[in-house]
């Protein structure tokens, strides 16, 4: 066979793999020019006003214990790739812990403070300014060992088929991804930009927040905030995402 | 918490050349045409006036409406001759203030 015939061959071949193996696109690839460009720049990315608020956080002494994050993690600096590894399986816990979760064991059981409210200001000020340290370096979750089960588990949710609407996570993300809902593109949906400002919102959400809209929207039952199996998806999410570059915080339509 | 701005302003300009103002500002710009669970109509609330100005001289001014989304977010030009401090001044529906200052040094 001549090299051309071997190109058209392997060009073939290409088309007909399934869309799950296609080039993983961050939501960022997928969104218009004008929410990029909001992404692109630090001053018109409205995320940044949390980011400025967990900024102040950081450095404030709350608790019994007088301490602030500052006192024993340092410069916030500090914690670059921290987010690219999050969540991670916690073999003490028997569970999978999200990075919100990790900045309230912080505050329950070393600053001796109550836990922060989900979706709060302060909550996801933190984990964005926390994100925001990995911004660039590429998602890199612990997948072997305790954590495969977690991550298997996090599948089987994502390709089960539930709600009214009987869909999977799959069926959008994997197999429909680049066509269009309504008037938008189905992005393949990684987390790789989380908390995202949204700006159907008008706010900063969590990717529960976001993983809840989308349960709502098939008419499932959405996962509760310590459901051990939303730590799993969203690992699973993270594993499958593996190697996007971190864009947190990042802003989605 | 007050959430300051985020405000890009260049702190040093040449005499007579434009530069550039941005600002975002943290204010849920209620439109005041929205219900709440039980039909009742939610206030408007939104930064209705927005004032810039060097040493009291007007270098900027809007008037926003309901359809400016949350965060609203200015770009405008300015120029300089001399020195000065600008003062950028906003107001909401609930009267409530807000200022940001800052030194600009015409080099």
């Amino acid at each position: 066979m001549s090299t051309s015939a071997w190109c058209r061959a392997l060009v073939l071949l290409l088309a007909a793999l399934p869309a799950a193996a296609q080039e993983r696109r961050s939501g960022y690839d997928d969104a218009g020019p004008q929410v990029r460009a909001m992404q692109d720049d630090d001053m018109a990315n409205p995320a940044f006003l949390w980011v400025q608020q967990g900024e102040v956080l950081w450095e404030r002494r709350v608790g019994e214990a007088g301490k602030s994050c500052a006192d024993c993690h340092g410069a916030v600096s500090e914690m670059r790739g921290v987010a690219a590894r999050f969540p991670e399986f916690d073999a003490a816990r028997g569970r999978v812990v999200t990075l919100e979760q990790r900045v309230n064991v912080c505050r329950t059981d070393f600053q001796g403070a109550p836990a922060l409210a989900p979706e709060s200001d302060a909550l996801l000020g933190i984990t964005a300014l926390v994100g925001l340290q990995s911004r660039g370096m590429p998602v890199a979750v612990e997948v072997s060992g305790a954590a495969a089960e977690a991550v298997a588990r996090g599948e089987a949710f994502f390709r089960l088929r539930q709600g009214q609407l009987n869909l999977s996570c799959a069926q959008c993300h994997d197999q429909l991804a680049g066509q269009s809902l309504a008037g938008s593109r189905i992005p393949q949906g990684h987390p790789n930009g989380y908390p995202i400002y949204r700006l159907e919102w008008q706010g900063m959400g969590s990717l529960h927040r976001r993983l809840r809209a989308c349960l709502v929207g098939v008419r499932a039952e959405p996962l509760g905030r310590d459901d051990a199996l939303l730590g799993d998806l969203e690992l699973y999410l993270a594993a499958r995402a593996a190697g996007l570059k971190v864009e947190t915080p990042g802003v989605r339509p | 918490m007050a959430v300051k701005p985020l405000l890009s302003v260049p702190r040093e300009v040449k005499a007579g050349v434009p530069f550039e103002v941005r600002i975002l500002i943290q204010h849920p710009m209620e439109t005041g045409f929205r219900r709440d669970a039980v039909g009742g109509v939610i206030a408007r609330d939104i930064i209705h006036t927005f004032e810039c100005s060097v040493d009291g001289e007007e270098v900027f001014a809007a008037r926003l409406e309901p359809a400016i989304a949350a965060k609203p977010y200015l770009a405008f030009s300015a120029r300089l001759e001399r020195s000065g401090t600008m003062l950028l001044r906003w107001v909401d529906d609930h009267g409530v203030e807000a200022q940001e200052r800052v030194d600009i040094r015409v080099v």
